[in-house]
């Protein structure tokens, strides 16, 4: 073929002196980068994906792994990934997918957001011996209470509260469908939500029924594919979320390939089996805001108004003038996924070129909601790209009710990151519907890893607000007095309403 | 660090400012001299149907021309002096205080101005955040604010602060951290009858500002406190809250204690989180709020500053320190610490 | 029988499907809406098997996610007859718009007259137990049974030259069938959609649903089983396969 293959992205090796020959990395690496022939473990680095599956059961920490084995000629404009796009391109004439989040190379803004803490003024809060209360509800309030007299002369409220779902932590796990990822990585993650006193969203691909004993603890959701969906499943949710968009493809569907879909995904999906299943891009039953309303209200009917009903959207340029609408469809909830939002799949073009960072999605939804009169209406949950409890309470400072986890909830249960999700033999046992694979994620362990991650962020949480003199975390929300910026150009500042860093 | 004192007569019986000036001297440890200001009502009985708006003015040219044709705008001013002062050597001239009592038209009311009141509120927040040179800082009726960059009894002279009768008395000792020593950011803060002494600083400013900027008032004093004020307006007016429930969704009792409630109890409490939660004022403060109803006197929910009460019959004092109170009355009785979150009310007789 | 009659004459949806769920639980086997209009969300939901005479036009999303009843509608429906629905039967006497039995996945949806745009979009199967169908007597528009992952959408052309002259049929389907009276010219196709032969097995397979139709609606079936159709079906069960290159 005259474009020739392009280089290997990675190269293994084996330190033939730390070698014990024990055959591990054959057995983890379900790429088939190991082989043996005769006495010896040969490798294809081609293969490899750095999954770290290999390394990491090493018993000899004998192998190591390199990034770009070959150098091109260096170019600051034609970088070796726009010149390896274009030959994948001139050879298949197709669309590039990619797994994983947004890989460009964009400054994040949550790292030049600085919190604040307390000196002399006014004291920390030590969260270890005071009380700290990071309960959070979601769903709609009041904007106003209102009392009534009772015969018997007492006051009695006469606001009837919505129904709003408790957390404990404003924590949550977002959306990744059964399907996409094992059942292994949903029950560790079901598990660890209850254990949390928090939520967890099914994504798109119906609730296995091995779920059905953490429904109390389960988000369903409703997108474009409709798969799984009647009403014994919205009846089985805590709350039924309308999938818009993702942050990960703003404005385009997505598909599990077929090779995904399982008798077991098949049935959950309520799809056949080893049919691609095809979300299209937007609900054929919403072609606009009223037709939403129409869809919520009929989730809302079909529940008899006992259940929340969020809307997910990406973070598109006009997301908060979309959010307002939405504040007023009856919703209870909107949720913004920001561009870096992870995914099994994404067009590359979309997943690094389209949408805007949570960030300033969070800033301007949440005054814009103030602007109208409706932030009450809805609670916000912003998601993409959390990293840390830093970007945790960052969010909220900024207006956030509470967030979703993706990415970072499947690094606890194993996954390094190395983007090859789609390919179905996540030799972590996460994005995989391989029985031996999916094995190899014990289901109470992957719980307890997701579950102390929950918990190590709500302590760091609860330490970031006590040392900025916060014991509750409604004071934490929207109290962008308590950021400064740090090398944010003045336009960022102004739609984030915060300070620079000194003033 | 700051002093404050609340006093309040149930008979309406007045008292002159003499005594405050004496009580709030004495806690000149908790100020800096860089503020101070006293807050009377009942001091207006001529025009006690007009809205007294007292205005500081940087020059008596352009921005009272500004501000005299907003007035005409929306009403009739009835009566306008400057507020009479004596120099003092310690205190430095920055404004000129000024008093109008005005009367806002009838037939302006409608629409977003649903009532006089909401055009008072208009009126402060569209001086306050648009005419350089101008600020409203007090504007109920019958009552009025006093208040400068200077020790407490340099400002009381200042104002000839024993020429006022007032039945309530708030009053307020300055040391500022947070925001700058400006005549504008001195305490008490004030919006139509809501009056706000405040001491410590509230660590969810930003949150607060967020949710009152939100039903069109403007923070524009540079410091915590004037939020209070808002927050009472908002709540306690517009909103038609009780003071109780006021004092409970700045202070609310915490989530374990509410859970322990019996069902409509933890309901009401669960409501009053979930509708104001933006209004919960966190971080340590002692407040005490003044209105032509009575005062209310409260502390954060983990008690971080001082707040003292005592009574001598129709008498209710609140202060930071024992000792003031008694500077005001001698025979102050049943002089207690209230619990965190608290409200301390004191209403006029029936 | 246990009839429950309920006047919806300027009710609100929510007290009237209220009202529904009510009857239904109650042990109702049929529940007559009368003065119907406008109302949307008419046995959203709703499980059973009893019986819910519409009479009027309902608003949109009649028997979205409805599990079991069956709905027969005097009149023509609004937007989205059927979105989602689960088990159980519409009968529409009259006309519908857009969306018809969008995402549906089991259970049938009878339309006497025309329906819009995209209808049966979306339409999914799972095994043999949940086979959802669409059957129209008069004709459809554009994009009918696109995305199709399952069921039957059969349309029958009652008083129409061709049965269908709409464009984008089967766009993406890639499971089930859409069945057309008489002959479908080609450019009406969608993307990813086949002409396949209409067998004799295959008559006899519709057969059953042509008589269901025609029962409802009293009309004679003989016509509809002496006569020729146009099958469309999926040309692969992976329309996109071919769309994509991995990073």
């Amino acid at each position: 073929m005259s474009l020739g293959s392009i280089p290997p992205k990675y190269k293994v090796s084996i330190d033939r002196e730390q070698c014990m020959d024990c055959g591990r990395c054959i057995e983890n690496c379900s790429y088939g980068t190991f082989r043996r022939e005769g006495d010896k473990i040969l490798i294809q680095s081609r293969k490899c994906t750095a999954c770290l599956r290999c390394v990491s059961m090493c018993p000899r920490d004998a192998i190591s792994l390199t990034e770009n084995p070959v150098d091109y000629r260096s170019h600051p404009l034609w970088t070796r990934e726009a010149r390896e796009d274009i030959i994948k391109q001139a050879r298949s004439g197709k669309i590039i997918l990619a797994g994983m989040g947004n890989a460009s190379n964009l400054p994040s803004i949550f790292d030049r957001l600085l919190l604040d803490a307390c000196q002399v003024t006014n004291p920390s809060i030590d969260p270890l011996r005071e009380p700290m209360e990071l309960r959070t509800y979601i769903g709609k309030k009041p904007s106003k209470l209102e009392f009534k007299k009772t015969e018997a002369g007492d006051v009695e409220l006469a606001t009837k509260l919505s129904p709003n779902l408790k957390l404990e932590t404003p924590i949550m796990i977002g959306h990744m469908s059964y399907g996409a990822i094992s059942l292994n990585a949903h029950l560790s993650m079901a598990k660890a939500a209850k254990e949390t006193g928090t939520f967890m969203g099914t994504g798109e691909g119906g609730l296995h029924r091995k779920l059905y004993p953490y429904q109390g603890n389960m988000i369903v959701q409703v997108a474009s594919g409709r798969f799984g969906v009647n009403v014994d499943y919205l009846e089985r949710g805590a709350a039924i979320e309308i999938k818009i968009g993702q942050g990960a493809k703003p404005g385009i569907g997505g598909h599990l390939p077929g090779e995904k879909v399982s008798a077991e995904v098949s049935r959950t999906r309520m799809i056949p089996l080893g049919s691609d299943a095809i979300s299209p891009a937007p609900h054929h039953d919403i072609y606009s805001i009223e037709d939403l309303v129409q869809l919520v209200r009929s989730l809302k009917e079909a529940t008899e108004w006992k259940k929340p009903v969020f809307v997910k959207i990406a973070a598109v340029h006009n997301v908060a003038a979309i959010a307002a609408g939405i504040a007023r469809s009856s919703a209870d909830a909107v949720v913004i996924d920001g561009s870096r939002g992870g995914t099994g799949a994404a067009p590359k073009v979309f997943r690094d070129h389209v949408g805007i960072p949570i960030e300033g999605a969070i800033a301007s939804v949440d005054q814009k909601l103030r602007e109208q009169g409706t932030r009450n209406e809805v609670s916000i949950i912003a998601s993409g790209g959390m990293r840390n409890s830093a970007d945790l309470a960052k969010s909220i400072a900024l207006g956030a009710d509470a967030v979703y986890i993706g990415t970072a909830a499947l690094i606890s249960m194993g996954c390094r990151v190395c983007g090859n999700c789609y390919r179905g033999l996540c030799p972590w046992g996460i994005a995989t519907q391989r029985q031996d694979l999916v094995d190899r994620l014990d289901p109470e362990q992957g719980a307890m890893q997701v579950s102390n991650l929950i918990h190590a962020w709500t302590l760091e949480l609860s330490e970031l607000m006590g040392a900025a003199g916060i014991n509750s975390i409604e004071s934490m929300r929207g109290n962008r007095d308590r950021l400064r910026g740090y090398m944010l150009d003045e336009g960022i500042l102004e739609v984030l309403d915060v300070k620079n860093a000194g003033a | 660090m700051c002093g404050i004192i609340g006093f309040i007569d149930k008979t309406k019986s007045t008292m002159d400012g003499s005594k405050i000036k004496a009580a709030l001297s004495l806690m000149n440890e908790r100020g800096s001299g860089d503020g101070a200001g006293y807050v009377a009502y009942g001091i207006y009985p001529d025009y006690a149907d007009c809205y007294a708006l007292h205005v500081f003015f940087d020059n008596m040219v352009e921005p009272k021309t500004k501000v005299d044709e907003i007035l005409h705008r929306w009403g009739t001013v009835v009566h306008q002096e400057e507020i009479p002062t004596v120099e003092q050597p310690g205190l430095k001239r920055v404004h000129t205080p000024w008093r109008y009592f005005f009367k806002p038209f009838d037939d302006m009311i409608g629409g977003k101005v649903g009532s006089e009141k909401d055009i008072i509120k208009h009126i402060v927040m569209e001086v306050n955040s648009s005419i350089n040179g101008a600020l409203i800082f007090s504007s109920g009726k019958n009552m009025g604010v006093f208040k400068a960059s200077g020790w407490p009894e340099e400002v009381a002279d200042f104002y000839r602060i024993e020429d006022y009768e007032g039945y309530i008395w708030l009053a307020h000792n300055r040391y500022p951290t947070n925001s700058p020593g400006w005549w504008g950011g001195a305490h008490p803060f004030n919006l139509l009858d809501w009056s706000v002494v405040h001491n410590g600083e509230i660590t969810s400013y930003g949150t607060n500002q967020r949710y009152v900027e939100g039903y069109g008032y403007k923070c524009t004093l540079l410091t915590d406190t004037e939020v209070v004020a808002y927050l009472f307006d908002l709540l306690g007016r517009q909103h038609e809250l009780p003071t109780e429930t006021v004092v409970k969704a700045l202070a609310p009792p915490f989530w374990d204690e509410i859970d322990r409630m019996p069902p409509a109890e933890e309901e009401l409490h669960r409501a009053i989180r979930l509708t104001y939660g933006s209004a919960l004022m966190n971080g340590p403060f002692a407040i005490v709020v003044a209105s032509n109803e009575g005062i209310v006197g409260f502390t954060d929910r983990i008690k971080l500053r001082p707040l003292v009460v005592g009574e001598n019959g129709d008498k209710l004092y609140i202060s930071s320190e024992e000792s003031a109170m008694r500077v005001l009355d001698p025979e102050v009785k049943n002089v207690r610490t209230p619990r965190a979150g608290e409200p301390i009310i004191g209403r006029f007789n029936a | 029988m246990k009839t429950v009659t309920i006047d919806a004459k300027d009710m609100h949806y929510t007290p009237l499907n209220q009202k529904v769920r009510a009857a239904v639980a109650d042990g109702a086997e049929e529940i007559i809406l009368n003065n119907v209009l406008g109302q949307r969300f008419i046995g959203n939901g709703v499980r059973g098997n009893s019986r819910i005479i519409v009479n009027g036009v309902p608003g949109g999303d009649v028997c979205m996610f409805m599990s079991g009843p069956t709905c027969i509608v005097n009149g023509n429906a609004e937007h989205a007859p059927g979105n989602t629905m689960d088990k159980g039967m519409l009968v529409i006497h009259g006309s519908a718009g857009d969306a018809v039995a969008h995402g549906m996945r089991g259970g049938k949806v009878f339309v006497r007259n025309n329906i819009g745009y995209r209808g049966g979009i979306h339409m999914k199967q799972y095994e043999v137990e949940a086979r959802p169908m669409l059957v129209v007597g008069g004709t459809a528009h554009s994009f009918l049974g696109e995305y199709m992952a399952g069921g039957l959408v059969l349309v029958l052309g009652i008083g129409q030259e061709k049965a269908m002259t709409d464009r984008g049929i089967g766009s993406g389907i890639h499971g089930g069938e859409i069945i057309i009276r008489g002959e479908v010219d080609d450019y009406l196709l969608g993307v990813g959609a086949k002409k396949f032969e209409f067998t004799e097995a295959d008559l006899e397979r519709t057969k059953p649903v042509i008589e269901s139709f025609c029962e409802q609606f009293g009309l004679d079936p003989a016509p509809f089983l002496d006569t020729n159709y146009t099958r469309i079906a999926p040309a692969s069960s992976r329309p996109f396969a071919g769309k994509y290159v991995w990073e």
